[in-house]
């Protein structure tokens, strides 16, 4: 045990001590804020530069009105079709709509003339309005009178609560849950690609450079390869926590410089945090957004997430750690590498496609089931539900075979490694690894 | 001090050791000598228990090995380097910690060696910094910074330069001469006629020959006689194969023909001055050679 520590330290500071890590570490989480800043910058720029764009309509209706906006203004006139469209041309109009006689019950004919072409929301948005607009015409046309139909829309949201075995309810919000699954599971799937790399770098390292040999005169390859994971792991985990730390502080930064003022929900939240909760709901007359956001955020159940996420994160890095290694120990350069990754890549490929398409849509469908219980696939795929509720029966057994999973590649891996390590100039292929695997010894 | 009793050990197919039985007596310097493939540094991993025999035991100091032996054991492989991007000191502490040697120990004794071998000045360096002989010598510092008892050095003088070889050469005598057992591993014949004391040859997965390098060397004398006459009197042996190297002085190549040494010096002694007599010794190079080839003819 105490030289596999020594390796996890040797791993581990070799990597910190780093310039590269030091830049990395401070660069990346300035990217988030930069990105953002500059966003937020150009679009405040656009909305005060900008100048109304105005676009002509003809309506051979006479039927049609639209309203104008910040951004556009509609000017009706009686032009002909030539005329819209030179105006268009010498550059006075923005646009030009031209909407000629039609049938309220087909439609047809109705063109937009531009200079540029016009972005999809914009003729979405003019779609919206002209269909608005006859669906208006033709249910006055069956006797209902708009004015009713207007008093009669309505505005509804479904408030969802989850309702657990023992009875307990819990206020959830879809989007809430959609965003944690979504961090978690990219996260993890970013960790595993980034760490699993340095490992692999690592033992293409020690094997090319020769130091490998020496090292297993001292020490059992498991343990190296082990002391080697478990150090890069660090590494990493460190990197993320600097990162935590800065992108919170830099966004706080940066959201404070350029003015924009904490949304009210968010400063009462922040308000709420700081008092205990039964006194702040007696003492202040909260209203129903407000409250509705303290009960999903109480609703979440913070502890699980965060237990399962730290048990997926190291869980799924471990699996696929060992795998890297494994490749690593095999091949004598990172080029000739490419070939084994295929079938590392895949199930992880595989994992965050489907936590996009199947998990965070539909987290109880079969399919997210099955990724979220397969081990090679679980770290990403139980992230994606976990936030939703998933049953202690399911959390466990998909925790259960990622441990056993993690067994299974590592025994796997340190078989491979333990051979591979050795092997200069051989070119391995799938068969030769085979063969290390079934040897015993 | 080493027993290595009928050791076999097959990789698939090829045979990489088939039954060796070695015997390294304690405080020598035993070349272990044999062509590429021959299966050495197969041997050598498993006395470092790198990889493990399929059959066959050693013994280290009358004991059965075990992973606790590698504190003992020091090896120098002849696929070597160190981490280009750790500096020398970083290094040297990390690999004789690995060997089980306290933090202090490893201090100190890095210290030590640097010193001793004037690098002092190279701590803070990386390893990419040095030049090729430079990391040799560190690489040699790990190797045996934990004051093994039995070194194990494949192909040690690969990659030196002559001064550093010479350097590193009296290294291993002063080790040998505190008690250090030393196996050698090397194609290079005159570092082991210069250094060994015993030999073994493995060829083709076997040992086809060991013993003290006096005895391996007389059992493979040709018995031919190098003789230098001068002041030669009438009826020169010309069928010796003779050669002038003087005015008035013949020196002479022969064989014992079924004689006698003291024969055939007699016989030339009555031809003139005998001012040399010499039995001609194999070299290593002569009897490694002439091994391998009976063994691919046989």
């Amino acid at each position: 045990m105490d030289k596999i520590w020594l390796v996890i330290k040797r791993e581990y500071l070799a990597r910190v001590k780093k310039k590269s890590f030091l830049l990395a570490t401070l660069l990346t989480p300035l990217i988030f804020p930069a990105l953002m800043g500059v966003i937020v910058w150009l679009a405040v720029e656009e909305r005060g530069s900008q100048a109304l764009r105005i676009i002509e309509v003809v309506d051979e209706n006479d039927l049609f009105f639209l309203e104008s906006s910040e951004q556009y203004a509609f000017s009706f006139s009686d032009a002909t079709l030539e005329e819209g469209k030179k105006l268009v041309q010498d550059g006075d109009r923005y646009g030009f709509l031209y909407i000629p006689k039609i049938d309220l019950t087909d439609p047809q004919g109705v063109v937009y003339y531009g200079e540029d072409n016009p972005n999809m929301n914009f003729i979405m948005r003019l779609e919206n309005r002209l269909r608005k607009k006859i669906e208006e015409q033709r249910l006055l046309q069956s006797g209902i009178d708009p004015k009713i139909i207007s008093e009669i829309r309505t505005d509804i949201s479904i408030r969802s609560i989850r309702l657990d075995d023992e009875g307990t309810e819990s206020v959830s919000n879809a989007a809430v849950n959609y965003g944690i699954g979504f961090v978690a599971g990219i996260l993890i799937y970013m960790f595993i690609f980034i760490y699993g790399n340095q490992i692999m770098q690592g033992v293409i390292e020690e094997k090319s450079n020769r130091i490998i040999e020496i090292l297993v005169s001292s020490i059992k390859p498991f343990q190296l390869m082990m002391g080697k994971i478990i150090g890069v792991a660090g590494v990493g985990l460190t990197q993320f926590l600097i990162w935590i730390i800065l992108i919170g502080g830099l966004t706080t930064l940066v959201t404070g410089y350029l003015g924009m003022q904490l949304p009210q929900e968010q400063a009462m939240e922040l308000a709420a945090q700081d008092m205990p909760t039964e006194e702040f709901s007696e003492a202040v007359p909260v209203n129903s957004d407000v409250a509705e956001i303290l009960q999903v955020i109480n609703g979440i159940d913070f502890f699980t997430i965060t237990l399962s996420f730290v048990f997926y994160f190291l869980g799924g890095y471990l699996l696929y750690g060992a795998l890297f290694a494994a490749i690593g120990s095999a091949v004598d350069a990172p080029s000739e590498a490419q070939q084994f990754m295929f079938p590392v890549t895949i199930p992880l490929l595989v994992a965050y496609m489907g936590l996009f398409v199947f998990v965070l849509n539909d987290p109880n469908s079969t399919t997210s089931f099955w990724l979220s219980i397969i081990p090679l696939s679980s770290p990403i795929g139980m992230m994606g539900r976990v936030s939703y509720g998933v049953p202690w029966y399911e959390l466990l057994l998909s925790m259960g075979l990622l441990v056993l999973g993690f067994l299974a590649t590592t025994w796997i891996a340190a078989k491979i490694y333990r051979i591979g390590i050795l092997m200069h100039g051989t070119k391995p292929s799938y068969k030769l690894l085979w063969k290390w695997i079934k040897s015993s010894e | 001090m080493l027993e290595i009793k009928d050791l076999s050990k097959a990789f698939g197919n090829k045979q990489a050791l088939t039954d060796i039985d070695l015997s390294v007596p304690e405080g020598v310097i035993f070349g272990l000598l044999g062509p590429n493939g021959a299966g050495k540094t197969t041997l050598i991993r498993i006395i470092n228990q790198i990889i493990e025999a399929d059959k066959g035991e050693i013994f280290l100091e009358g004991q059965k090995i075990s992973p606790a032996d590698i504190r003992k054991i020091g090896y120098l492989p002849e696929e070597r380097g160190l981490y280009k991007k750790m500096k020398v000191w970083d290094q040297l502490i990390y690999f004789a910690r690995l060997k089980g040697l306290s933090l202090d120990e490893a201090k100190s004794r890095v210290n030590h060696w640097m010193d001793k071998l004037e690098i002092a000045s190279w701590k803070s360096k990386k390893i990419e910094d040095l030049s090729k002989g430079m990391a040799q010598k560190i690489q040699f510092i790990a190797t045996i910074i934990h004051e093994p008892r039995l070194l194990i050095l494949d192909e040690p003088f690969s990659g030196f330069d002559p001064v550093n070889a010479e350097i590193i050469k009296n290294e291993i005598i002063g080790l040998k001469n505190k008690g250090t057992t030393i196996i050698l591993s090397t194609h290079r014949m005159e570092s082991v006629e210069l250094l060994c004391d015993r030999v073994a040859m493995i060829n083709q997965s076997r040992k086809i020959l060991d013993g003290p390098i006096r005895e391996v060397k007389n059992s493979f004398k040709p018995e031919i006689f190098e003789v230098t006459l001068a002041d030669i009197q009438e009826g020169l042996p010309l069928e010796f194969g003779a050669v002038e190297i003087a005015p008035g002085e013949w020196h002479f190549k022969t064989s014992l023909n079924g004689g006698t040494p003291n024969q055939l010096l007699s016989k030339f002694m009555s031809l003139g001055q005998v001012t040399q007599f010499d039995e001609v010794k194999p070299t290593m190079e002569e009897i490694f050679i002439h091994q391998v080839k009976s063994a691919e003819n046989g």
